[in-house]
């Protein structure tokens, strides 16, 4: 049963691909992308990779979505047409697609207990998780505590493609009241004539962000956890930014906290590695943060859990905020 | 006994919100303007999410997964009028007139 319903979310996947490149424009295309990821969640689920799933929904099918919105207010609704080399790109495509083809020839066969990925490390995973660590989720386990570098590496990618972004769009922040003098009425931020997406988006924003330190904080029990949370997080102010305005939303988060957000949180993370450190362990060991090595494993967890859901919530919105910034130079 | 009432009664559930769902589907794809095919989708919305869900809190039984449904039907039940709502307020602003059976919105892009 299950291989019906991946087989045909797979099917509909290659469609939604298709149909991504094929159409012209670009905001079908957006759309499209955000109906890509939904599916590849599901699919995801379907793989009991509920913690992915839940990544992508939220990042795929939520911010992504809006962040492409917002970069087509910048630009043209339209793709251009008539790319020079068509044929050159048809070739490196149809050469790649063979070559992918020729290597899944070597992968095992789907669910297959001999795969080198079930051979090698997870099966250690799995048996040290109780004793060592003691968390149920042991995705949790893993990305925090055993790859724990891995993650600290996510974390500063994130960082960094903060960063990348503000320069880039050169976005100047404190001048939110400059930037439009007009805006200073009521009646002239945010969805002004629509009272029913207001009040709703009003109404529902609480419960995302506790939704959101929900999913922080249940992270070592079930699905979720610092990349998550953040991604809920930050969609829960850009809701907010939707219906309300984008000034009242740097009035209620100002852009130096997201900044300090940002910061802080990849700070921590390195802080509570070096800490391991300083108490006689090894970098980003946890054991030796409490008297008991699973309390200090716990501890490790949720701190560098903290610092991820911070810095990805600060990254998020500062990118959001550096795209609807940029139309009003 | 009891649960295998329970479990035709949620079959029976999930048949109809899929067949809402189905009817949803058709009607989007085959009714003339945009303002119609929302009406159509509108269906799978309500009556289709609300089936569906009735029928898989059956199957759980008195349990949190229940809570959680009960949980996302209620969301569903805000969030989706709000979002069709808007769709086709966003529709009017941007000029599309609610002339039902004129293919009114397919003409722009012909």
């Amino acid at each position: 049963m299950t291989l019906v319903f991946s087989f045909f979310l797979l099917t509909l996947l290659v469609i939604t691909a298709v149909a991504v490149v094929r159409t012209r424009n670009l905001f079908v295309a957006v759309m499209l992308l955000g109906i890509f990821s939904l599916l590849i969640a599901a699919n995801f689920l379907l793989l009991d990779a509920a913690d992915v799933a839940l990544t992508e929904a939220a990042v795929g099918a939520g911010i992504s979505t809006v962040l492409f919105l917002g970069a087509l207010a910048l630009t043209s609704e339209r793709e251009r047409t008539a790319t020079p080399h068509r044929w050159l790109s048809l070739a490196v495509v149809v050469s790649a697609t063979l070559v992918v083809l020729y290597a899944t020839f070597d992968k095992p066969s789907f669910g297959d207990p001999e795969a080198p990925v079930h051979q090698h490390v997870a099966p250690w995973y799995l048996e040290k998780t109780p004793e060592a660590i003691d968390v149920p989720n042991v995705v949790t386990a893993v990305l925090a505590s055993f790859r724990g570098y891995d993650t600290l590496g996510e974390v500063f990618v994130v960082f960094t493609a903060g960063i990348g972004v503000l320069f880039l769009l050169s976005a100047q922040h404190g001048h939110a009241a400059q930037r439009r003098p007009d805006a200073k009425d009521e009646s002239d931020i945010g969805l002004r004539d629509d009272l029913i997406p207001r009040v709703v988006g009003r109404l529902l924003v609480p419960f995302i962000v506790l939704f959101g330190l929900y999913v922080q904080f249940h992270g070592d029990y079930g699905p979720g956890g610092g990349f998550q949370a953040g991604a809920l997080i930050a969609a829960a102010f850009i809701l907010f930014a939707l219906v309300e305005g984008e000034e009242r939303t740097l009035e209620a988060l100002p852009f130096n906290t997201l900044l300090a957000l940002m910061v802080s949180g990849a700070l921590l993370y390195g802080l509570v590695g070096l800490a391991g450190v300083f108490l006689g362990g090894n970098f980003l060991d946890y054991s030796v943060l409490a008297e008991d090595p699973v309390a200090g494993q716990h501890l490790g967890i949720l701190l560098i859990e903290a610092g991820v859901g911070l810095t990805v919530t600060g990254v998020l919105l500062v990118i959001f905020h550096a795209f609807a910034a940029r139309d009003r130079f | 006994m009891m649960q295998t009432v329970l479990d035709i009664l949620s079959w029976i559930l999930l048949t109809a919100g899929g067949a809402f769902v189905l009817v949803g589907g058709i009607g989007a794809l085959r009714m003339p303007n945009l303002y119609t095919r929302m009406h159509a989708a509108s269906v799978t919305d309500t009556m289709g999410a609300v089936l569906v869900l009735a029928g898989v809190m059956l199957q759980a039984g008195l349990s949190l997964a229940t809570i959680k449904l009960a949980a996302i039907l209620l969301f569903l039940l805000i969030t989706s009028p709000t979002a069709s709502y808007a769709l086709a307020s966003a529709a009017m602003i941007a000029g599309i007139k609610p002339d039902a059976g004129r293919a009114a919105d397919l003409e722009d892009d012909a």
